[in-house]
C-alpha cells in the first residue's frame, strides 16, 4: 500500500511553462570572496576602537547585512549591530560602508569593490556604545524638539481631514523619512557641533510645516530659526547623497530657510 | 562636501591675505622706506607663485560663492547644484589659464631678465 499523499509529500506538478535558465532565478548564483574590515569597540575591554578583518564567501545576491550576519552567526557572536526589517524600511542599520553612510540591508556586496576589504564603521558624530551601535538619543532629542506630529487648532472633524493632491504633493518627499540618521551623521557641521538640529530633524519639521492640515508651522519655523537651527547648514549636500530614501534633504532645508525669511518680511 | 571644504579654505586664505595686505599697506604711514622695502620683497618668483595661488583662490571662492547664493535663493538651485559646480570649475579653468600664462610670463621674464 502506498503511503497517503498529503499536500506536503505530493510532488510539485511539473510547470507547464518552460523558463530559460537565465530568468526566474534558475541559473547558478555567482559567489565571490570578500573581506569585511569592521570597526570594533567594546568598552568592557578597551577604550580604543580597533579594525578587525573577517573573510568569507558570499553570493552575488548578498548585501553587507548578510555578510555581517555570517560573521555574527558563524565567526564571532560578539559582533554587535542593529537591524530589524532587513528591507530598508525600519532605519536601524545605517552605517558607514567604504566611507559612505548607507543602509547595510540595501547595499549589495557586488556593487562594492570586492577586491579590497570593505570597511564598515558606525555612523559618525554620535557616541559609540559597542561596535556598530551608536547612542541615537541626541538624534531623537532633536527630532522630538521640532514637534513631529500633526497640530490642528480647528475642531475635530467627524471624518478624515481632506487635502488636495497638490497640497499633499507639497511635502511628499519628506514623508519618506525612516529616521535612519544617515543624513545627520554624514553632516560635517553635525560632526563638529552636536547641538545642531541636523538634517533629519529639519526634514521631519518640513513634513509638517508644508502640510496644509497643520497649524503649528510658525512654531516650528521659530524653533528652527535658532542659532543651532537651519542657519548652521552650509549646503555641503552630504545629507542628500547619504539618504537611502532619496529624499532631497538639502532642498528641504533650503525651503525651510526660505519660509523663515518669507515669514519675517 | 569638497566644494564646501574648498570654499572654506579659500575663504580663510583670502582673509589671511587681506590681513597681511592691510598691515603692509598701512606701513606706508609709519615709514615709507620700510613700505618700499616690503613691497620690493614681493617682486620675486616665490611671491609671484603666491599671487597666482591667491588669484586662483579668489576666483574659485567668487564663482562658488555665486553657486551657493543660487542654491540658497533660486528655487531649482539645490536640484542643479552639481551642474553648477561643474560650471564653476569650468569657469575657473577658463579664467585661470589665460591669467596664468600672462602672469607667469611676466613674473619669470622679470626674474630672469634681472630687474
Ligand atoms: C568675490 C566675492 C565673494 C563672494 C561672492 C563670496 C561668497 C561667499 C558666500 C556665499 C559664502 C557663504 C558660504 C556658505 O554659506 O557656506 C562665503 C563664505 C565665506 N567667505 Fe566669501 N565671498 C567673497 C569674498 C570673500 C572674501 C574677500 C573673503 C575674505 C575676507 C571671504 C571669506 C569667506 C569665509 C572665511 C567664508 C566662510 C566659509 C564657510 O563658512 O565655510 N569671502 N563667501
Ligand atoms: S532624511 Fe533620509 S537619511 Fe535622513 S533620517 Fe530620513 S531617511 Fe535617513
Ligand atoms: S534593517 Fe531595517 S532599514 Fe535596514
Amino acid at each position: 500500500m502506498s503511503p497517503i499523499e498529503t499536500a506536503e509529500t505530493a510532488p510539485e506538478p511539473a510547470s507547464k511553462i518552460e523558463l530559460p535558465a537565465h530568468v526566474g532565478g534558475g541559473g547558478e548564483i555567482p559567489t565571490f570572496d570578500v573581506t569585511l574590515r569592521v570597526r570594533r569597540y567594546n568598552p568592557e575591554y578597551s577604550e580604543e576602537s580597533t579594525w578587525e578583518d573577517f573573510s568569507m564567501t558570499m553570493y552575488g545576491t548578498d548585501r553587507v547585512l548578510d555578510a555581517l550576519h555570517k560573521v555574527k552567526w558563524e565567526q564571532d557572536g560578539s559582533l554587535s549591530f542593529r537591524r530589524s526589517c532587513a528591507h530598508g524600511v525600519c532605519g536601524s542599520d545605517a552605517m558607514r560602508i567604504n566611507g559612505r553612510n548607507r543602509l547595510a540591508c540595501k547595499t549589495l556586496l557586488k556593487d562594492l569593490d570586492t577586491s579590497k576589504p570593505i570597511t564598515v564603521e558606525p555612523i559618525k558624530g554620535l557616541p559609540v556604545e559597542k561596535d556598530l551601535i551608536v547612542d541615537m538619543e541626541p538624534f531623537f532629542q532633536s527630532f522630538r524638539e521640532v514637534m513631529p506630529f500633526l497640530v490642528n487648532r480647528g475642531h475635530e472633524p467627524a471624518k478624515e481631514r481632506l487635502q488636495s493632491a497638490e497640497q499633499r504633493e507639497r511635502f511628499d518627499d519628506t514623508t519618506k523619512c525612516i529616521l535612519c540618521a544617515a543624513c545627520t551623521s554624514s553632516c560635517p557641521v553635525f560632526w563638529t557641533d552636536g547641538q545642531y538640529f541636523g538634517p533629519a530633524a529639519i526634514v521631519n519639521a518640513h513634513r509638517f510645516i508644508f502640510d496644509s492640515r497643520d497649524d503649528a508651522g510658525d512654531m516650528r519655523l521659530e524653533i528652527l530659526n535658532d542659532k543651532e537651527g537651519v542657519w548652521r547648514c552650509r549646503t555641503t549636500f552630504n545629507c542628500t547623497e547619504a539618504c537611502p530614501r532619496g529624499i532631497q534633504v538639502t532642498q528641504a532645508i533650503a525651503e525651510v530657510k526660505q519660509a523663515i525669511l518669507a515669514r519675517q518680511v | 562636501m569638497w566644494s564646501w571644504v574648498g570654499h572654506r579654505i579659500t575663504g580663510v586664505v583670502i582673509f589671511v591675505f587681506l590681513l597681511v595686505h592691510v598691515l603692509d599697506t598701512s606701513l606706508v604711514r609709519v615709514s615709507p622706506e620700510a613700505y618700499t622695502a616690503v613691497i620690493g620683497a614681493y617682486k620675486n618668483p616665490i611671491m609671484g607663485l603666491g599671487e597666482a595661488a591667491l588669484v586662483a583662490a579668489i576666483v574659485f571662492h567668487a564663482f562658488n560663492g555665486l553657486r551657493i547664493i543660487a542654491i540658497d535663493f533660486w528655487k531649482k538651485g539645490p536640484k542643479y547644484q552639481r551642474q553648477m559646480l561643474w560650471t564653476v570649475l569650468i569657469a575657473w579653468v577658463v579664467v585661470m589659464v589665460p591669467f596664468l600664462i600672462r602672469h607667469l610670463t611676466i613674473v619669470f621674464s622679470n626674474f630672469f631678465g634681472g630687474h
